[in-house]
């Protein structure tokens, strides 16, 4: 089991024909994703990479029993994109695009609340269920199958995590990166619900930064699950100064609020080891699970 | 991206918001004699005009009559006097650090008689994935500490984008206003919205809104931040943007799409994403140092890119060893290497470097560090990394 994603799951690519697109659409099919075709206005009727070339999202649905999509679409042309995939119903949508307006993430918050969709991104290195599906553009090769559930809001602090976690012998059920933008789609507790109610993870693993209160809200929310999984998180940002934008949107500390010790103290109080520094995340998830499993 | 009360106004008032008279001067004041002709008074009010609050209660570094950098002036003759000793004086306020912040811009505004001052901002509420309206009766103060001290005074509205607000009959209790202005602060509130909307802001903070004598509501300051990711629709937003403000580096590292943050410590840090970015300082503390800076190459790092960090990350004198940091997923090490060593080669770099690859291409990324024979040390392991960088910057 896992969760969203699995060795079922048929993905189309919007932004097919483009660099980006062409490059990560070769490297899922290599990695097993389930690929059946892509969307290019106008190249409707071509074939890529061996699979059919479609002008709308709506097309490819018709055509294909198509699951999920995956966005590589510029950022002036995402937004459009996006609704094109509503307006098809497609349930699972991950953008990796970064820079789309937050205004337009707005709308299309309220879209994809009313369809229930599973939105990913945007700004974000997308979800793998390892050995079975790749959707996104993290590098297939440091994922394993196995047993630890893994939600980010950064790229390759993600990559790290996994590849600590696969080195130390653990493993993953699915790894998803839900990206740093200030309105997106699936959040922490989205993810960590999924993990909880799935059987074949045994182990949670969340990876937070500094701004905002999604790491104290995520906190609160596994303090009220009474579950017993055992749980290990990382906050980047410890050393971050007040005030100065690191990168991500999210990356701001205002005030008091959305500080590392914040998010910290409320992680541990809501019984979720926290890693020390992040050359510990593997390590930190290992000891948990063995005093759980042990 | 932010933009200065003047800018700010300008815009307000072109979607009919209650704003004051006012003329704004970049660099010098050569126009302001004839200007005040127009300008009714007393009193008027000189504005320095920088990115960061507090400027009332803020001090010139000149500090040429012991007042702030907003002043009220009641003698029409000293408006310029006063104006021409803020222009190029240095402002410190709570918000710019000691270091204050050079005056180039004022705004000279009519002065209104002020009865009661509100709170009033229009923002993205990241929590909700809404946008957020927070007005308070307690305004003209740092609402920071209202939101701490006393939450109860701020309301809080949320909504989605397109709709009509309608402030009601409680939040006219709360704010003790009458019918007429809570009809006239419904009325603003959804001009602000408009604007909002329609320029693509993540936050309009007005602070104060005042109510004047007359009994009408007045926006006496206005803040506003444009969405970096929707500039691309507003081209001729984009000139507002005052260079000036910007810190040169933090420019320079923008401009070939890097994101550069100095800070004050002795290892310089160039990493491909942020949140391995702030995880690498992180460590680097816990060993005992201070990071130099933060540098996120970006998801598409090339090699001019990192020559380019190169050269930002080299102009800091306090930088006495560096680590690279790159987990290569879309960007490759290999490629990352060649950059690295090309960019030691240009540049002549002498200072103590650590590399340390993990992901696509590692392999090949650390032979090309090994095989280079410029000093270079190929590290794997992420503690050990940080801890040699810090032991090679006390050498």
């Amino acid at each position: 089991m896992s969760i969203i994603i699995n060795k079922t799951t048929k993905v189309i690519c919007q932004g097919f024909t483009g660099s980006q697109g062409t490059y990560h659409s070769q490297q899922a099919i290599d990695y097993g994703t389930q690929m059946v075709g892509g969307v290019t206005p106008g190249k409707g009727g071509t074939k890529h990479l061996g699979l059919p070339v479609f002008n709308t999202v709506k097309e490819a649905k018709d055509y294909t029993q198509v699951d999920a999509t995956v966005i590589y679409v510029p950022a002036k042309f995402a937004t459009q994109a996006i609704h094109e995939a509503l307006d098809a119903n497609i349930k699972i949508i991950t953008c990796i695009t970064e820079g789309i307006p937050v205004l337009d993430m707005v709308e299309i918050k309220k879209r994809i609340i009313k369809q229930k969709t599973y939105f990913i991104g945007p700004n974000c290195p997308g979800l793998v269920t390892p050995g079975e599906c790749k959707i996104g553009i993290m590098p297939g090769f440091i994922h394993k199958p196995g047993k630890i559930g893994i939600v980010s809001r950064s790229g390759t602090l993600t990559y790290e995590a996994v590849w600590q976690t696969s080195q130390i012998g653990l493993g993953q059920t699915t790894c998803i990166g839900i990206g740093g933008d200030p309105v997106h789609g699936v959040n922490f507790i989205d993810c960590l619900d999924l993990f909880l109610k799935d059987e074949e993870t045994k182990g949670i693993l969340m990876i937070g930064e500094i701004g905002g209160t999604a790491e104290e809200d995520a906190a609160e929310f596994i303090l009220n699950s009474s579950t017993n999984k055992p749980m290990s998180a990382f906050i980047a940002g410890v050393s971050a100064p007040k005030g100065k934008r690191m990168g991500h949107a999210g990356a701001i500390i205002s005030g008091n609020k959305g500080t590392a010790e914040s998010k910290i103290e409320a992680l541990r109080k809501a019984n979720i080891a926290v890693a020390p520094s992040p050359d510990k995340m593997g390590e930190t998830m290992l000891a948990e699970m063995q005093k759980r499993y042990n | 991206m932010n933009i200065h009360e003047y800018q700010a106004k300008e815009i307000l008032k072109k979607f009919g918001l209650p704003v004051l008279n006012g003329k704004s001067y970049v660099n010098n004041l050569d126009s302001i004699e004839n200007d005040l002709i127009d300008l009714k008074g007393p009193p008027w009010v000189v504005k320095s005009q920088i990115h960061a609050g507090g400027r009332g209660t803020g001090y010139f570094k000149n500090a040429f009559n012991g007042k702030g950098g907003v002043q009220v002036i009641f003698e029409k003759n000293q408006v310029s006097n006063i104006a021409s000793s803020m222009m190029g004086n240095v402002l410190v306020t709570k918000q710019t650090g000691e270091q204050g912040k050079l005056v180039n811009r004022i705004f000279i505004e009519e002065g209104c008689d002020i009865d009661r001052e509100f709170y009033f901002s229009l923002l993205v509420d990241r929590t909700k994935s809404q946008l957020m309206i927070m007005i308070s009766a307690a305004g003209g103060i740092d609402i920071e500490e209202v939101a701490i001290s006393d939450p109860k005074k701020i309301t809080y509205i949320y909504f989605t984008s397109n709709q009509d607000i309608k402030l009601d009959e409680k939040l006219q209790k709360k704010l003790n206003i009458n019918k007429r202005q809570l009809d006239e602060l419904n009325s603003i509130t959804n001009k602000l919205l408009l604007a909002f909307n329609s320029i693509d802001a993540s936050t309009i903070e007005i602070n104060p809104l005042v109510l004047n004598k007359q009994g009408n509501f007045v926006l006496l300051d206005a803040k506003i931040s444009l969405d970096d990711n929707a500039l691309f629709r507003h081209p001729e937003l984009v000139e507002l943007k005052d260079l000036t403000e910007e810190d040169p580096l933090e420019l320079q590292a923008a401009e070939h799409d890097m994101n550069y943050v100095k800070l004050q410590g002795s290892i310089g840090c160039m990493v491909n994403g942020a949140g391995l970015a702030m995880a690498t300082m992180d460590i680097i503390k816990q060993y005992g140092e201070e990071p130099a800076n933060f540098l996120d190459l970006g998801g598409t790092a090339n090699k001019d890119r990192v020559i380019m960090g190169f050269k930002i990350i080299q102009s800091d004198p306090n930088v006495k060893s560096i680590l690279i940091n790159i987990f290569g997923g879309i960007i490759h090490c290999d490629m990352i290497a060649n950059g690295i060593v090309e960019a030691v080669k240009e540049l002549n770099f002498k200072l103590p470097l650590v590399v340390r690859f993990q992901g696509t291409n590692s392999n090949e990324g650390r032979d090309v560090i090994n095989n280079s024979s410029l000093g270079l040390i190929s590290i794997d392991d992420f503690a050990d990394a940080a801890k040699k960088v810090v032991e090679l910057s006390q050498v």
